[in-house]
């Protein structure tokens, strides 16, 4: 992301809606973008509000405006002149937006978001079954960022864990050795949103890979969130709920696939069939 | 993905959050399923929801790339989108996501889909004995369940509490820390209106699973305890 000098006006605006903190104002009294810790998120110019009035006239207006004491503050959710101007991304900064913006679409999995559809498909999937964990494991989130460099030093970890990571995962897909969880060098650097690294596991095998996901995310320099999903029995229970509370975890929010969903393609083996 | 999956705080603050999404799979049920998607949608609509959004289409709550002095000042600001606006503007598959801030609502609209039965995965991000109080009360066995954990690593790093709990409600991470703090501190200050500021945070949130009602709480807790 840049921000064009021509028509900022240093409103500071756009400074605050940075997820990043990568937008501050210059010496220059003017918005500028901290390259390195910008993840191409698009933020600031899909979600503030544009009016577009020309940056001489503004600058002017400010100036006329101080001078009696007043001040011009647009709207806190506007850039009055439409200075935000998204770049033409190149490898590796293109990964930066990949998994930051979520409106871009992964071409690895053709959803968008940062991961899979994981459980929330479960039922047409059959993706984690019975007796079985899916692990969702998000590392820069909530809202502090993540270079591939940490999340390498964490799959590598997991990989000597055992674990099988999701072939359709973004991440997965980017590794040069899914069986050791070495990431490919020239995007260990590029600092992004966060990013979801899936697998799964028995169900015994569950309490090892929570301490080991545990362990590894404190030695990072971010945050980590973990989602654990499980396929419930016949009568809708699960025996996750009382895993993780006897680990010491608090479960009380979850995200519950209600069996809606039927495999309704042609293609995919008979209308009206559920897994 | 798991965009509602992190949402911060504790059971008794969020009481009053129910997103219910709408899926299909590349493949094995997306054939038609975007006009299934509009059909989910407009039932909702029937059950008061207070926000929606699919992800690939800005969501109702949505910036103003158009402004103009005129209309700034003199027609003044539309944030918000007609629900049968931002539905006739589906033409792509994504999560179809729909917000409720009662649980009861939810409850209905649950059962609605249950009737329609349209082959889509329906999932409930919400307190989980709530969720599953309302499967035994209309019948609904669910299918799979995914838990969230406490944040874990560098934690320090993270804002507090109230903030936190503003911010996660857009699990991409669009609605930034100092933005938040500003709207906060804009409600103290006078500046700004509590409404106004919620509607300003939902505007971040390109999924449409920000929940306006929450957020108001939150201010007012968070603008009484200064």
């Amino acid at each position: 992301m840049k921000i064009s000098k021509k028509k900022c006006v240093g409103c500071a605006n756009c400074v605050p809606v940075c997820p990043m903190n990568a937008i501050f104002i210059g010496p220059d009294n003017l918005a500028e973008v901290d390259r390195e810790a910008c993840v191409e998120c698009h933020t600031c110019f899909r979600g503030l509000s544009f009016e577009h009035l020309p940056g001489g006239l503004v600058r002017w207006a400010r100036r006329a405006l101080k001078m009696v004491r007043l001040r011009f503050q647009p709207d806190p959710d506007l850039c009055p002149t439409e200075a935000l101007e998204p770049e033409k991304l190149e490898w590796p900064r293109i990964v930066r937006s990949a998994f930051s913006d979520p409106m871009v679409t992964h071409e690895s999995t053709g959803i968008h978001g940062r991961g899979t559809a994981e459980a929330k498909t479960n039922d047409v999937t059959g993706r984690v079954g019975t007796g079985e964990a899916g692990f969702v494991v998000e590392f820069g989130r909530p809202g502090i960022g993540v270079i591939f460099r940490d999340v390498e030093k964490a799959t590598r970890a997991l990989a000597v864990e055992g674990v099988v990571f999701e072939p359709e995962n973004p991440v997965t897909s980017l590794m040069t050795n899914a069986g050791e969880g070495s990431i490919r060098e020239d995007i260990l650097d590029e600092k992004i949103l966060s990013c979801i690294v899936e697998f799964k596991t028995r169900m015994e095998d569950v309490p090892r890979i929570l301490d080991a996901v545990k362990a590894v995310s404190g030695t990072l320099n971010t945050v980590v969130s973990i989602g654990v999903s499980t396929r419930c029995d016949e009568d809708g229970s699960d025996p996750l709920h009382a895993l993780l509370m006897e680990q010491g975890y608090d479960t009380w929010r979850a995200k519950v696939n209600m069996g809606m969903g039927r495999r309704s393609n042609i293609a995919s083996g008979g209308k009206g069939r559920r897994v | 993905m798991t965009n509602t999956l992190h949402r911060f705080g504790k059971p008794e603050t969020l009481r009053d959050d129910y997103i219910v999404f709408a899926m299909a799979s590349k493949g094995i049920n997306d054939e038609g399923a975007v006009e299934k998607v509009r059909v989910f949608f407009r039932a909702a609509l029937k059950h008061n929801p207070i926000n929606m959004g699919n992800a690939v289409i800005n969501p109702l709550y949505r910036p103003e790339k158009d402004l103009t002095f005129l209309k700034l000042y003199f027609s003044g600001r539309k944030e918000k989108v007609a629900p049968e606006t931002f539905i006739s503007e589906i033409s792509a598959l994504g999560t179809a996501a729909v917000v409720f801030d009662n649980r009861q609502t939810m409850a209905d609209f649950l059962k609605e889909l249950r009737d329609l039965d349209l082959g889509l995965s329906v999932n409930v991000s919400a307190l989980i004995d709530d969720v599953r109080d309302v499967c035994g009360e209309i019948h609904l066995t669910p299918h799979s369940v995914e838990y969230s954990l406490p944040f874990q690593g560098d934690i320090d790093r993270l804002p507090e509490r109230d903030i936190l709990s503003l911010t996660t409600m857009c699990g991409h991470g669009m609605i930034a820390s100092n933005f938040a703090r500003k709207m906060v501190d804009g409600i103290r200050e006078g500046r700004l209106e509590r409404d106004q500021a919620c509607r300003y945070m939902a505007k971040f949130c390109v999924c449409g699973v920000f929940n306006t009602t929450r957020a108001l709480r939150i201010l007012e807790t968070t603008v009484k305890g200064a």
